[in-house]
């Protein structure tokens, strides 16, 4: 599913800073990967060079077969737009549109809006517990629900992997849980794959594996 | 406070001291600096036009304390006699003003007949200076204004070459008069004058000085009531009032015109505020939450107005003054509209009204900011910390007063004109204005929401977002609203205009030829009339007599056209508008009124009309109401053969020629002038008066186009820098689009989609305020500040031009912030917080 073998990749100019250095990983279908690692490192980093936006300098980002560096910016938007699903620490909702229509930006991008669509994101809305607020305003909603409705954002065109930016580091320690759970319910549900970097034990102990980022590359902390 | 924390907390309200300055800030100051420019040039302008009317008046009117006025043709001779005996009367000194045609010149020079004994005590400046004093009463000597002198090319010893009937007089330069000021105009004897211009037995004007101590209000009364028709007396002041009045519409006019751009500024203030406002919501959230008081918010705010205002108006009054300098030496202080003689005018400069063109500068920057500012210090401090991306907050009060504003000024356009001036005109337009702007997220919402939505994803996204802002959306378009409005009505009025000029101009010029002598002095006589018509290739000549006589002292004085025409059959020679009629043959003689008249006098078809003909009270009766562009001042037509009965006068000064089957126009035209002489008619066909009268129209109308279009451009402007803000602060939400797949291409779509939506809602709703403003510039304050009725003509092709350039541009606009803001470093926009 994604494979990368041995990225490197600098910021900064005239005097480059070298930000991940040898990075391996290979995540299958349907396994959930959590990334740990003192801050500045370069987790965030290395979701963007996973999602294709970010470039590397050394190595190759290998995605459902495809290696990153042969695909223009239309096939990477491609890509994303059909295979993956982000969640952020700050939610990113658009306050202009509904619960709903939110949920269904995803699908409406790949040119689904039918009636099958609107099941979908009912379901989905359903799923993460807000399908009685599915026609309300993001402003009416709590940190927590907001975030749910990322998840059912991420997850609602059925995307193959779902980079997780820290999605509970705007959250209080229960809502955080809540959460948590309901992510793992719903990714287990579709059966994606999952990279998930968070400063969180709590949301760390669920993953199939957990690597700690170092200056030095990736290293297992929990197999 | 510490001062370091008073300057901490100056920059958190304002945002970093350089932002205050840059961009739509600079924008918004430049607004204010350009409408307190144009203000306040359009003020040093007119001042100096009226000081200059005012003084020539006074100049020419010398120490009198009195004038004895007539008509044009003047009044008989022996009324001075009369008033110099009269027991309060000190001094009387009679004068025969004439405009001579200059020989072989279109030009004409105003010559002055004067009794120089009398003179010398009234009015000192109409004496010559001369090495032979006794030129003063030789009838072959003329002295000039030094001026008049340098615009001749004439130095005293040489002669000068007038035109009297078809006659040339030739006179001797026999010194200077007057100072060394531009005025030009030159002196002769009252009798040569007299003689030599056909103007036996009559004077125009006789000056009076009282004997001291009467009461001058008085004695104008007693005086007044021996005086023959059509001849008042009055104060020199009331001449020159009259002299003023004349112009004074046309002057407010452009003032107000120029306070349009004020307005646009204030706009553009307006939009620039509450757009910043919005912005630093969170951050001014932060300072109530942190214990700013919500007044001391709105002064900072204020505050950063007031600054705007100053700038805006230092720079404005300097540009201003440059402009007025430059307008003033290359087209006159009437901007080339004809009211004035062309000639080296200084700008009239005065501390206040420099200070009240500050002060409205700074004001218009205040009142920009007011809304914004309380928005601000409304806001709930935990909402707008929450959600810090909402809509700019409209105020509900801002919806009743849309309606009232919108009522209120629609009322206002059927109510009379003050002292002339259509003040509810102007009124009521901005009211409509204001109204319109306070209606826009209302209406902005209608619009947006009569929509379908697309299934196109940016679209459908675009207008997803500008239904959710519509109080953001409607700050942005303030501007630009309101000088699409300005420029639409100002091109729907102008259009009327022209179009009925040209409608005029071929309804007034059905003849082939048109034969006119320049000035007072040529004319021609009843010989020259018969010998005209019997001139090969001309089948049928009309004559026509013009003069001006004086219905009110203080008003200009009214022109009168005899002329030969059909009272059975008006409308074939005149616009007639509305009602006419042929008067019973014992009912006094028809006299048909132009609309100035008309109102003025408020007289309709039927009325009786009393007009003074050569010293004695003639009844006419009103027949008809026509259109005359021409003259402004209004005027009167009545039959040629009437006016010559009355007065015993048979010279015309006008004749409109019909050519015979198979004549041409060229051999016509050379007949009359190897009859009359080179330069001493001016013969012109109606396609060259058409074009002249068309390319004057266009002229004028240029200045009040260009002041149009810098409002609008500077609306544009306002919008795209609005435009350009607004993506650059929604870089996270691109960022997040992007990474759910969409195309950084699909984001520069549903920018441009926005950025036309934008527009077009502003160009609709600025055509339809714009139309409704254009009625009242028609029919409300053309109609009473020039008396001229107009059908109405929308230049639709040039209306949708206007509107589909500004949509491209801020759909390009938009398009072009957005490559700014979708660049690598957006991406990394979400990375705010991940
Ligand atoms: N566009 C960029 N230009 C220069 N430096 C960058 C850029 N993006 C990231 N960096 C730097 O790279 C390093 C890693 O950043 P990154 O955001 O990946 O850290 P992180 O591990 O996600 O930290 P945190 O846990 O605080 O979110 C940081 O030192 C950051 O300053
Ligand atoms: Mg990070």
């Amino acid at each position: 599913m994604v494979e990368l073998r041995g990225i490197g990749k600098s910021f900064g100019r005239p005097v480059p800073r070298r930000v991940l250095h040898d990075v391996s990983l290979h995540v299958d279908r349907g396994e959930r990967i959590a990334i740990v690692g003192a801050s500045g490192v370069g987790k965030s980093t290395l979701l963007n060079v996973v999602a294709g936006l970010e470039t590397v300098d050394e190595g190759h980002v290998i995605i459902d077969g495809h290696d990153l560096a042969t695909l223009d910016d239309e096939r990477k938007a491609t890509l994303r737009r059909e295979r993956l699903g982000f969640v952020f620490q700050a939610f990113h909702i658009l306050p202009y549109l509904t619960v709903a229509q939110n949920v269904a930006l995803p699908l409406a991008l790949l040119g689904r809006r039918n009636a099958e669509a609107d099941t979908r994101v009912h379901a989905m809305l359903a799923s993460v517990g807000l399908a009685d607020r599915a026609h309300g305003a993001p402003s009416e909603l709590s940190g927590g629900e907001l975030q749910r409705v990322a998840i059912a954002r991420a997850l609602v065109h059925r995307p193959a992997l779902v980079l997780a930016d820290e999605p509970t580091g705007n959250l209080d320690p229960d809502t955080a849980r809540t959460v948590v759970a309901t992510m793992h319910d719903a990714i287990g549900e579709s059966g994606a794959s999952l990279v998930l970097v968070t400063h969180s034990h709590t949301a760390a102990a669920s993953a199939d594996r957990v690597y700690r980022l170092t200056p030095s590359g990736l290293v297992l902390d929990r197999g | 406070m510490s001062v370091a924390a008073q300057y901490a907390l100056s920059r958190a309200i304002s945002g970093r001291a350089r932002d205050v300055l840059k961009g739509r800030t600079l924008l918004a100051v430049m607004a204010i600096a350009f409408g307190v420019a144009l203000g306040y040039a359009v003020h040093v302008i007119n001042q100096s036009a009226v000081r200059e009317l005012a003084s020539g008046v006074a100049l020419l009117s010398g120490a009198a304390d009195l004038e004895v006025r007539g008509p044009r043709e003047g009044f008989d001779e022996h009324l001075y006699p009369v008033l110099a005996r009269d027991r309060d009367v000190q001094d009387a000194s009679p004068v025969v003003e004439v405009d001579a045609k200059l020989a072989g010149a279109r030009a004409t020079l105003q010559v002055i007949g004067v009794d120089v004994f009398r003179a010398r005590s009234i009015t000192p400046a109409l004496v010559g200076r001369g090495d032979d004093a006794l030129d003063t009463l030789r009838p072959d000597a003329i002295f000039l204004t030094r001026a008049a002198a340098r615009g001749l090319g004439v130095e005293p010893g040489q002669s000068l070459h007038l035109q009297a009937g078809l006659q040339v007089a030739t006179l001797r330069v026999a010194g200077y008069v007057g100072d060394d000021g531009d005025r030009q105009y030159a002196v002769m004897d009252i009798a040569a004058v007299q003689d030599r211009f056909a103007r036996d037995g009559r004077v125009t004007r006789v000056d009076l000085r009282l004997a001291p101590g009467v009461d001058r209000a008085a004695v104008a009364r007693r005086l007044q009531a021996s005086l023959p028709a059509g001849v008042h007396v009055a104060p020199p002041a009331t001449t020159a009032d009259a002299v003023t009045r004349f112009s004074r519409a046309y002057r407010v006019n452009l003032d107000v015109l120029a306070l349009v751009a004020l307005f646009t500024g204030a706009m553009l203030v307006y939009a620039t505020q509450t757009l910043a406002v919005a912005r630093r919501r969170t951050q001014f959230a932060l300072l109530r939450t942190l214990g700013l008081s919500s007044r001391r918010l709105v002064a900072g705010v204020l505050g950063e107005a007031i600054v705007l205002g100053i700038v805006g108006a230092i720079v404005g009054l300097v540009a201003g003054y440059a402009l007025a300098l430059l307008a003033l030496q290359r087209f006159g202080p009437d901007l080339g509209a004809g009211y004035f003689e062309p000639g080296a005018v200084r700008p009239s400069v005065d501390a206040w009204s420099i200070l009240a063109f500050a002060l409205l500068g700074v004001l218009a920057a205040v009142v920009g900011s007011l809304l914004p500012a309380l928005d601000a210090s409304h806001a709930a401090p935990a909402a707008a910390l929450k959600a810090a991306d909402a809509d700019v907050v409209v105020p509900a009060r801002s919806r009743p007063l849309a309606w009232i504003g919108l009522g209120a000024g629609a009322a206002m356009a059927f109510l009379p004109a003050v002292n002339e001036l259509p003040i509810f005109g102007y009124l009521a337009i901005a009211l409509i204005l204001l109204g319109g702007i306070l209606a826009l997220p209302t209406l902005a919402r209608a619009l947006l929401h009569a929509l379908p939505v697309p299934r196109h994803v940016p679209a459908a996204l675009a207008l997803s977002h500008l239904r959710a802002t519509p109080g953001r959306f409607a700050s942005m378009l303030a501007a630009v609203v309101a000088s699409v409005a300005l420029m639409s009505a100002m091109a729907i009025m102008v259009d009327s205009f022209r179009d009925s000029l040209d409608a005029w101009l071929r309804v007034m010029l059905p003849a082939d030829i048109y034969v006119r002598t320049a000035g007072d002095t040529a004319f021609l006589s009843v010989a020259d009339q018969q010998a005209i018509s019997a001139l090969p290739g001309v089948a049928h000549a009309e004559f026509m007599r013009a003069t001006t006589i004086s219905l009110d002292p203080a008003r200009p004085p009214v022109v009168l056209l005899a002329r030969d025409i059909d009272a059975h059959d008006a409308s074939a020679r005149l616009a007639l508008v509305g009602a006419s009629m042929v008067p019973r043959v014992d009912a006094p003689p028809p006299a048909w009124i132009s609309e100035a008249v008309a109102d003025a006098a408020h007289l309709r078809p039927g009325d009786t009309l009393t007009l003074p003909i050569a010293g004695r009270d003639v009844a006419f009766t009103v027949a008809g109401i026509w259109r005359d562009y021409a003259r402004q001042q209004g005027s009167i037509v009545i039959e040629r053969k009437r006016y010559a009965a009355s007065s015993g006068d048979a010279t015309v000064n006008e004749a409109a020629l019909w050519l015979a089957q198979d004549a041409r126009a060229g051999a016509v035209r050379n007949a009359l002038l190897a009859y009359a002489g080179t330069g001493r008619l001016q013969v012109t066909t109606p396609g060259e008066l058409r074009r002249l009268s068309l390319a004057t129209f266009d002229r004028t109308f240029a200045v009040t186009y260009a002041l149009e279009a810098a409002a609008v451009v500077i609306g544009l402007a306002g919008l795209s820098a609005a435009l350009v803000a607004q993506t650059l602060a929604r870089r996270r939400e691109f960022g997040m689009l992007r990474h759910v797949g969409m195309p950084r291409r699909a984001i520069g779509r549903m920018l441009a989609i926005e950025g036309a939506l934008l527009a077009a809602t502003g160009v609709i709703v600025g055509f339809v305020l714009g139309f409704a403003i254009s009625l009242i510039l028609i029919h409300v304050v053309n109609r009473q500040s020039f008396h001229w009725g107009m059908d109405l003509h929308v230049p639709w092709p040039s209306l949708a031009a206007l509107g589909a350039v500004l949509i491209v541009l801020a759909a390009a606009t938009a398009r072009l912030a957005s490559n700014h803001a979708t660049g690598q470093d957006a991406v990394r926009a979400v990375r705010d917080d991940w």
